[in-house]
């Protein structure tokens, strides 16, 4: 995303489409997208618009606030971070103009000092040079008090920020986090020289009319309808090449697909094409529809205390029972991949060798009956006064879980297991319901991931469980002691190959602990008109315009 | 007169202050709250979700939180939304005249057609044409908006081609046209089910008015029908229909929750339907106000109406 040749990682859309095919990722996208190259008939200047139709209405459009997935689309396009993550999941620099590691001495061998030198020929939307301080003052900001402020994790680590030089600041975190550098990838950059002024950052004009240093300026918003945001042709890097950029909002799904079929939009945004109508898009003349991965994670969850789950036998016996092909196919339309870890498989990280689960009844019988658990007179089976029997919830109103689970109830019980499903609203189900484990088992499909990085000490670490005094979200309550070390061990390590074996290993320990036992990875079901180039689907950001920057039309 | 006023002014204010308390409960007690959204957020420690709890004021008692609320209010100061911090009147605002417009139209569609519908049903009582009008408004009335809605996309768009498939106006466009463009299908169908219950109510009123004892005496003076009609019936029987004017008067301003979804409209039912999925309690309490103030005017708006057209009823 770079012009200039000052930069030691120049990396394009070009680049991102290489490593696209070379990733194997390709397959994903339709060839004619990857058929031309992608360079060669970019306009000379940027020409038309782009329709993004969106689920969820935009509306915080300061980065640093607490904000929802589809207000990333707007981050992306009119903020820069410091360094963005590509679709394989490897770190590219953005306004800094090299990634630091421990070998070119950004980091400090003890991971504690961190040196950024940034780009000397980046302006802001109104002109002002942006420099060092706009850093020091976003990574303040964050940490302020009362600023309404996103995820603080790692930001709260960072101290004695110092500007060097309008190009280069440094700081000192508290301990060694490996992760913040991922973290820095969803950290955009806002004006010192606009916000200090504000009295009250939380309700400033600036958060309804952005001024960041992205390849799109704000143009206006039309609130419950649509935004517009146009080209910034000062903008350091290649691109963009489209005039205008419109976010639409469509709050009903079945509108969504059909403005797109009747053409009123031009590419699916969050939350994509429902599965359901995958099969009919695909056959929609001048449209291009491909599955993208995502970083969520739907598992059969496990709450690790309850006397039924304590046991592996028992865990391994039901994760044998289920069925997942005929769950994808007969139940989600083919759309989701099934997978064996919580790990993303565009993930750098993602360890492609773990077990293959089987579906095989009798198996899971025969480990049952090993273990002990018998039949009783009601068919149910138990073993030491425990019962083979617990209750499953997910998010009422969901019919495709609901009946994912249905079908469950039926193999299960043929296995002697009973299993009770009861529900609950989103809002009962994710509040103490499920951060203070009062549940049995839930279906649930979720990121375990910040940013792109593998670090899931808040989901797997034993210091993790909110049930008991925790910080993180373990809802499980699983606690393995070498998951522990290797987990405390990955977060201080910045080398990405050491990381990568550390956290292949966790995977391992997971995929055989089975805390929770591994149903698919999401993917979406992207939509756009033929014509759009350089669209580019990045898994391990939250957004598919996290380069629209690239975008344009076929002339 | 104004002891009336006076008086309605006192109703008024008790009616919001409970109508506000009932509100804020309701709201309050939902399971969730605002930053439920963020539960599945891995990046979002329960130490951040405790920390925007703080900030928004959501750890006081609840009470507290109230007359908080309340105290601000009577200052004028509606508050600010949790979801982008802008001030609720100005997002109410940006949403008034989307909701005016679809609203605007399709009541007025609606009282113009229901009312011919329903004078001529009474006047051609148990006639084909009031056996239609029956039975239409009765499907009008059982099937769901959102249904009319998608099937009218699905035939007026995707399969005709005549009108856009929603949407206030096409992007880049914007003129009266274009408007008026879009306009057509959501109005029509917002207005299905008001000139049902419109025509029901005119029905009922003219067949009153026609067997009052005046008609008797003016068809016994000769006086012809038509004139009847216009000059003695019409005008009786619209009377009640000012009361159900002065209840409409809300609804114009307050937005259709399903039509504006379904046509992606960007009116105030749909600003109220997400600002509740957020659980963005400054705005939903904003719109709840909003509304009340309106039910309060609209109905006063229709005495004071009936007061003036109609010599029999004295406001006291």
């Amino acid at each position: 995303m770079t012009k200039g040749s000052a930069t030691t990682s120049s990396y394009s859309r070009r680049d991102a489409l290489r490593m696209m095919a070379i990733g194997g990722a390709a397959g994903l996208i339709a060839p004619n997208l990857l058929g031309k190259p992608a360079h060669a008939r970019t306009p000379t200047k940027p020409t038309g618009r782009v329709i993004v139709g969106l689920g969820q209405e935009p509306t915080v459009f300061n980065p640093l606030m607490a904000h929802i997935e589809v207000d990333d689309g707007v981050h992306f396009s009119v903020f820069d971070a410091l360094f963005r993550i590509d679709p394989q999941g490897v770190i590219q620099p953005n306004l800094a103009v090299e990634v630091p590691d421990q070998k070119n001495g950004g980091i400090s061998e003890d991971g504690l000092k961190w040196r950024i030198r940034l780009r000397d020929d980046v302006r802001w939307h109104d002109g002002k040079p942006f420099s060092a301080e706009d850093v020091k003052f976003t990574l303040e900001l964050i940490t302020s008090p009362n600023f309404r402020s996103w995820r603080t994790a790692g930001h709260a680590l960072v101290r004695d920020i110092t500007v060097l030089s309008p190009t280069e600041i440094s700081w000192r975190m508290e301990e060694a986090f490996a992760p913040y550098l991922s973290f820095l990838t969803e950290t955009f950059i806002v004006p010192k020289h606009i916000l200090e002024k504000e009295a009250n950052p939380n309700n400033a004009a600036f958060n309804q009319a952005p001024v960041g240093t992205g390849a799109f300026k704000w143009g206006k918003r039309v609130a419950g309808d649509h935004l517009e945001l146009v080209a910034n042709t000062e903008y350091f890097g290649d691109g963009p090449h489209i005039e205008r950029l419109v976010f639409k909002y469509i709050p009903d799904l079945t509108v969504l697909y059909t403005q797109f079929k009747s053409g009123d939009i031009d590419l699916v945004g969050q939350p994509y094409i429902t599965p359901d109508h995958y099969v009919e898009a695909k056959t929609l003349p001048n449209r291009v529809v491909t599955l993208l991965p995502r970083t969520s994670f739907e598992s059969f969850y496990l709450n690790l205390e309850r006397p039924q789950f304590k046991e592996l036998a028992v865990r391994e016996a039901l994760y044998a029972a289920i069925d997942k092909e005929a769950i994808i196919q007969g139940l989600y339309y083919g759309v989701p991949t099934p997978t064996e870890t919580f790990m993303p498989r565009q993930s750098f990280f993602f360890n492609a060798n773990l077990p293959l689960h089987q579906f095989d009844l009798n198996r899971a019988g025969k480990i049952l009956d090993q273990a002990g658990w018998a039949k009783g007179a009601d068919g149910i089976r138990a073993k030491n006064g425990v019962r083979l029997s617990f209750s499953n919830s997910t998010t009422s109103g969901d019919p495709l879980r609901e009946q994912l689970q249905q079908f469950l109830q039926q193999t299960f019980a043929q296995l002697g297991v009973e299993m009770k499903i009861s529900n609950l609203p989103a809002a009962v189900m994710w509040g103490e319901f499920w951060m203070q484990s009062q549940f049995d088992s839930v279906i649930v499909g979720s990121s375990y991931l910040i940013g792109a990085d593998p670090d899931v000490t808040n989901r797997l670490h034993s210091r993790s469980i909110g049930a008991k005094g925790g910080r993180g979200s373990n809802n499980a309550q699983y606690a393995n002691p070498e998951v522990d070390a290797l987990l405390d061990k990955g977060a201080r390590t910045f080398d990405p190959e050491a990381r990568r074996a550390i956290y292949s290993r966790v995977q391992e320990l997971v995929r055989r602990d089975l805390p929770f036992l591994p149903l698919y990875q999401s993917n979406s079901v992207e939509g756009l008109k033929k014509g759009i180039n350089g669209f580019v689907p990045n898994g391990n950001t939250r957004t598919e315009s996290w380069n629209a920057l690239a975008w344009y039309w076929a002339s | 007169m104004s002891a009336f006023l006076l008086n309605r002014l006192f109703q008024s204010i008790v009616l919001l202050v409970i109508v506000s308390i009932i509100g804020f409960t309701v709201l309050n007690l939902m399971p969730g709250g605002p930053l439920a959204q963020f539960g599945l957020d891995p990046g979002m420690t329960q130490k951040d979700v405790e920390r925007l709890a703080a900030q928004l004021g959501l750890n006081r008692p609840l009470w507290i939180q109230y007359l908080d609320w309340a105290w601000r209010l009577m200052q004028g100061d509606w508050g600010h939304s949790f979801r982008d911090g802008s001030s609720v009147l100005a997002v109410i605002g940006r949403h008034l005249l989307a909701t005016l417009l679809l609203m605007g139209t399709s009541t007025a569609l609606a009282i113009a057609a229901g009312t011919w519908i329903g004078i001529r049903g009474a006047t051609h009582r148990y006639s084909l044409f009031d056996y239609c009008a029956t039975v239409g408004a009765m499907v009008a009335l059982s099937v769901p908006t959102f249904w009319f809605g998608l099937i009218g996309i699905y035939i007026f768009t995707l399969k005709l081609g005549w009108v856009p498939a929603g949407n206030m106006y096409t992007i880049g466009d914007g003129s009266v046209l274009d408007y008026l463009h879009h306009l057509i299908l959501p109005s029509m169908v917002l207005s299905l089910v008001h000139v049902a219950i419109w025509s029901r109510y005119m029905r009922t009123a003219t067949l009153d008015a026609l067997s009052q004892d005046f008609v008797k005496t003016a068809r016994a003076k000769g006086v012809r029908e038509r004139r009847i009609l216009l000059k003695h019936v019409i005008g009786n029987a619209l009377l009640p229909m000012i009361t159900l004017a002065g209840m409409q008067l809300p609804s114009i301003l307050t937005g259709a929750l399903v039509t504006e979804t379904v046509f992606t409209w960007p009116g105030m039912g749909r600003l109220f339907l997400d600002s509740l999925g957020y659980s963005d309690y400054p705005v939903v309490m904003g719109l709840l106000i909003f509304s009340a103030i309106l039910v309060v005017l609209g109905n006063l708006i229709a005495d004071i109406v009936i007061a003036t057209v109609d010599p029999r009823i004295r406001l006291a």
